[in-house]
């Protein structure tokens, strides 16, 4: 296959970038989408030019670093996978394919096609977790959790904070990464402690990184690639109205 | 995996066990199943109040590193946290997909702390130390109370209790699994523990950054030398103690199911600085991966091997069999694992499937493109089970297998073959998981392990977890007691020493200008590796690789191109350290495989087999770890014997017949 590419090129957080046109010229369809930028990177390197930088580890749709989006849809057209689990099989010969960063004012472009997304970890900071030191813990079984519980509980918890739901969304929204993470803990028996205290905290950091707010339009879970689902959000608001009845104040 | 279990039952007299200087494995003594609660008395503590004066750095933030950092924040010490990585939710004990096993019996099918203790160190074929290992199981029930409770949502019964599954040919069920993200849900219990430290202030954490040296001072480990990998920053870190966990070095195969990041700087670094390297040729072959289709291969994606549950693994019988595989009739198919294994059949372990898949190839009975690959065939189980059942089971990882390969596994049998997927080696360290650096201790999959030969499945997030959870929290408050917190800045001349190798070593690596990218290097090495270091070894292989690793090192310091700058985000500069690493870790590796000339676990000298084909171990010649010492020339190092004792467990020759 032969591939015309429009990629955006950033040189680093404090210079303009600007959208720059590749050939891929020895494309296979078996390729990864990450396998044919880095035949694209080889050529780049032996022409002394400076390879796209791009963010990616596992390479198997768990870690969540990679990111792209791909033709203006975040990990590309095929849904429920992230960017490096899609093959040029999902292309055609002759395509052109535009790649650029996720955009998001809370997620600063680094360089190229990388962008820092540490305002996640501080959104989890804020109180995505359960306050359960080592040590501290009863049997497993101590607890029984509904399998139904644990079911939704882990539909929730499969969220790999790649950000691709932020990158959708038309208002900058960390709502379902935020949900995501509230309705994993808050299903569990184990969450339920700080439940409100929790959704109140998560929310207040989400909007002082600059996040935008949720709308409700849908487009972070249909490219998400777990699908966390919609629901999530719904939870995350009832849980949030019923810390605003017993007076919760966010306190981070 | 206890065939013969009455062997348990036998303890033979202890060895007398000659400790090299800067061996001593430090085990106590006694009943095994009082040594563990006994060290921990024995242990010094470091009173609350003084707990925030030590500074502990830890780099990786993995289950063993993440546990580690978060866990010893609790307690009070002030820590610094380093990952490569943009957030340490990504580190790779986030891809383990199967499970996590712990001796608690819930199922009560004759599980307990000894036979886990019996099965590993069987398992690792008796290159595992005993006290180690029996440790690692009692800990095992702890880690899923801890986990449970952090809100990892493990499977559950019906009934609401934890639900467990037999994996990797375990006799018991002892796994827990959370679907077959087992992993991933770990890793984020770990790094929702870390946040919550981080919120607190008792951890900093460093992502986006890459240890590149280790400082000694006065023999012992105190900092490191990091470099930001946004700004190219060099920068020095000081504390009381150092851990690495990193992780394993299965990337210098290339080829690997390891995310592309996973390399052994920080560990080779710190063995060029006095570590001793246990048994680097210790390394596993996963039996189920997809395979390769073309030189344009990044890495090799695993899939679970609780497909070898349901699946049944075949080759045709006649060579060069190109027909589709569903118009091959039953008589002309080799399913060759039940047939030479009738006991274990296709749930044999890992190295024997793996070997036996390669065997087949070679025969010239492959399949798919290059001929390198088995089929994984669930027709069987569709007809038996139905499909809804097979997709209830394993949608996810026929999803991914359709993903990659644009075949339907539901139709048409999976192909798979092998890939590297763990080395049980790393840097040797004691009981305490102290390096032979004073000062440096070394997790999970970092270290040479509590695995042996051959681990285990679902056995490396339990050793990572225990590590990070309960053993170092103990045995670095020992040695912090021992010691005056604080009194050094990075104003030493040995900081600024290091300072100076590492960013010598990086002009260098940007001036040098040549023709060949980093990647090929890379990947002519992994080539090597993989071929003569591989799932089978031979001397003339060995020998061969270890003529051509240093003449290829040679050509990467002439001939690499590393485009860019040193002060900016440069991802080629960061793989070329990588590379440089393992171009001299895979002559180690090469080393060790050519002195062992035993076969053990997933170490396969072809000299070394019984007739049948299977491993031969030498346990009168080779009953010891490897610990390898840098001396300045990569060519020589020095081998020191760590001898293995086994009360308990009395060595005896695996068979899976």
């Amino acid at each position: 296959m032969k591939l015309t590419l429009k990629v955006w090129r950033q040189k680093n957080s404090k210079t303009p970038g600007e959208f720059k046109t590749y050939a891929a010229d020895h494309v296979s369809p078996d390729m990864s989408f990450l396998e044919m930028l880095d035949v694209v990177n080889q050529d780049l390197i032996v022409k002394g030019d400076e390879p796209i930088a791009f963010d990616h580890d596992c390479r198997e749709g768990i870690c969540g670093m990679c990111s792209l989006m791909i033709n203006g849809v975040a990990h590309g057209p095929k849904k429920a996978i992230t960017t490096c689990q899609l093959h040029m099989r999902s292309f055609s010969d002759g395509d052109t394919i535009t790649i650029e960063p996720w955009r998001a004012m809370p997620f600063p472009i680094m360089k190229d096609l990388v962008v820092d997304r540490s305002s996640f970890d501080r959104i989890i900071q804020a109180g995505g977790y359960i306050s359960a030191s080592t040590g501290s813990a009863p049997d497993g079984n101590a607890i029984p959790v509904a399998k139904q519980d644990a079911d939704k509980a882990m539909d929730a918890a499969a969220c790999i904070g790649c950000g691709a739901c932020v990158a959708a969304c038309p208002n900058g929204s960390a709502m379902l990464f935020t949900a995501a993470k509230v309705a994993h803990l808050g299903f569990l028996p184990q969450g339920q402690a700080e439940r409100h205290q929790r959704v109140v905290n998560m929310v207040a950091t989400q909007d002082a990184e600059g996040f935008g707010n949720c709308t409700n339009i849908g487009e972070c879970s249909s490219v998400c690639p777990k699908e966390i689902s919609l629901d999530t959000i719904a939870r995350l608001n009832r849980d949030l109205v019923v810390a605003a009845l017993k007076g919760v104040e966010a306190n981070v | 995996m206890s065939d013969t279990t009455s062997e348990t039952t036998t303890r033979t007299t202890t060895r007398t066990v000659e400790f090299v200087k800067g061996l001593e494995s430090k085990a106590p003594g006694g009943p095994i199943e009082q040594r563990w609660d006994k060290h921990r008395f024995e242990m010094k503590l470091v009173n609350p109040a003084n707990r925030r004066r030590y500074t502990v750095i830890v780099v990786g933030s993995g289950l063993a590193g993440g546990a580690a950092a978060a866990t010893l924040g609790e307690q009070g010490y002030n820590v610094l946290c380093f990952c490569y990585q943009d957030s340490p939710r990504r580190a790779h004990s986030i891809a383990a997909q199967g499970g996590i096993n712990a001796a608690k019996n819930y199922r009560n099918d004759g599980d307990s702390v000894f036979r886990l203790f019996y099965d590993t160190v069987k398992g690792g074929d008796f290159r595992a130390r005993e006290s180690n290992v029996y440790r690692l199981a009692q800990v095992s029930v702890n880690i899923i109370d801890q986990c449970v409770a952090q809100g990892v949502p493990f499977a559950r019964e019906y009934g609401g209790y934890l639900d467990n599954r037999s994996f990797g040919g375990a006799q018991v069920s002892r796994t827990f699994y959370a679907r077959g993200q087992t992993g991933q849900q770990l890793l984020l219990g770990a790094y929702q523990a870390l946040e919550r430290q981080i919120a607190a202030g008792s951890v900093k954490m460093f992502p986006r950054t890459e240890m590149l040296d280790l400082v000694l001072v006065d023999g012992r480990a105190r900092g490191i030398i990091t470099r930001d990998m946004v700004t190219g920053k060099v920068e020095r870190h000081v504390a009381d103690a150092v851990v690495l966990a990193t992780g394993g070095y299965g990337n210098v195969f290339y080829l690997s199911t390891n995310a592309k990041g996973c390399n052994t700087t920080a560990i080779w670094r710190a063995h060029r600085r006095g570590a001793f390297f246990g048994n680097p040729c210790f390394t596993q072959i996963h039996p189920t991966c997809i395979p390769v289709t073309g030189d344009h291969q990044s890495k090799l994606t695993l899939m679970s091997e609780s497909l070898r549950n349901d699946g049944r693994i075949w080759v045709p019988k006649k060579r060069g069999d190109t027909r589709d595989p569903r118009q091959i009739p039953e008589s002309e198919r080799d399913y060759y694992l039940e047939e030479r294994y009738p006991s274990f059949g296709n749930l044999v372990p890992r190295d024997v499937a793996s070997r036996n898949a390669k065997q087949v190839c070679d025969e010239g009975r492959g399949v798919g493109p290059g001929g390198l690959g088995v089929y994984l065939d669930f027709a069987d189980s569709i007809k038996r089970l139905g499909k809804a059942k097979i997709v209830e089971r394993y949608g996810n990882l026929f999803d991914m297998y359709a993903q990659i390969t644009g075949e339907n596994p539901y139709e048409t049998p999976m192909r798979i073959y092998p890939a590297i997927h763990y080395t049980m080696g790393g840097l040797w360290v004691d009981y305490n998981l102290m390096s032979t650096i004073p000062g440096l201790f070394v997790a999970g999959e970092a270290n040479f392990s509590d695995h042996g030969a051959n681990r285990l499945g679902a056995s490396a997030l339990m050793q990572g977890l225990a590590d990070g959870y309960f053993v170092l929290p103990y045995t670095i408050a020992n040695f912090l007691a021992q010691i005056k917190p604080g009194n050094l800045d990075t104003g030493h001349v040995a900081f600024a020493e290091a300072e100076a190798e590492v960013a010598q070593r990086t002009q260098q690596l940007l001036q040098i200008n040549g023709k060949r990218t980093v990647d090929s290097f890379h990947r002519e090495l992994g080539k090597i590796i993989w071929d003569e270091c591989g799932m089978a070894r031979n001397e003339a292989g060995l020998r061969k690789a270890l003529q051509r690793i240093p003449e290829l090192r040679e050509e990467f310091w002439q001939n690499v191109r590393v485009p860019g700058e040193s002060g900016e985000l440069n991802q080629e500069l960061e793989k070329a350290g990588r590379v440089a690493d393992f171009l001299e870790l895979g002559e180690l590796m090469c080393i060790d495989a050519l002195t062992r000339t035993e076969s053990c676990g997933g170490h396969f000298r072809e000299e070394s087999q019984t007739e049948d084909g299977e491993a031969l171990r030498d346990d009168a010649n080779f009953s010891f770890v490897s610990a390898w010492e840098y001396t300045g020339n990569l060519a020589k190092p020095e081998l020191h014997k760590e001898p293995l004792a086994f009360e308990y467990v009395k060595p005896s020759q695996r068979s899976y017949k």
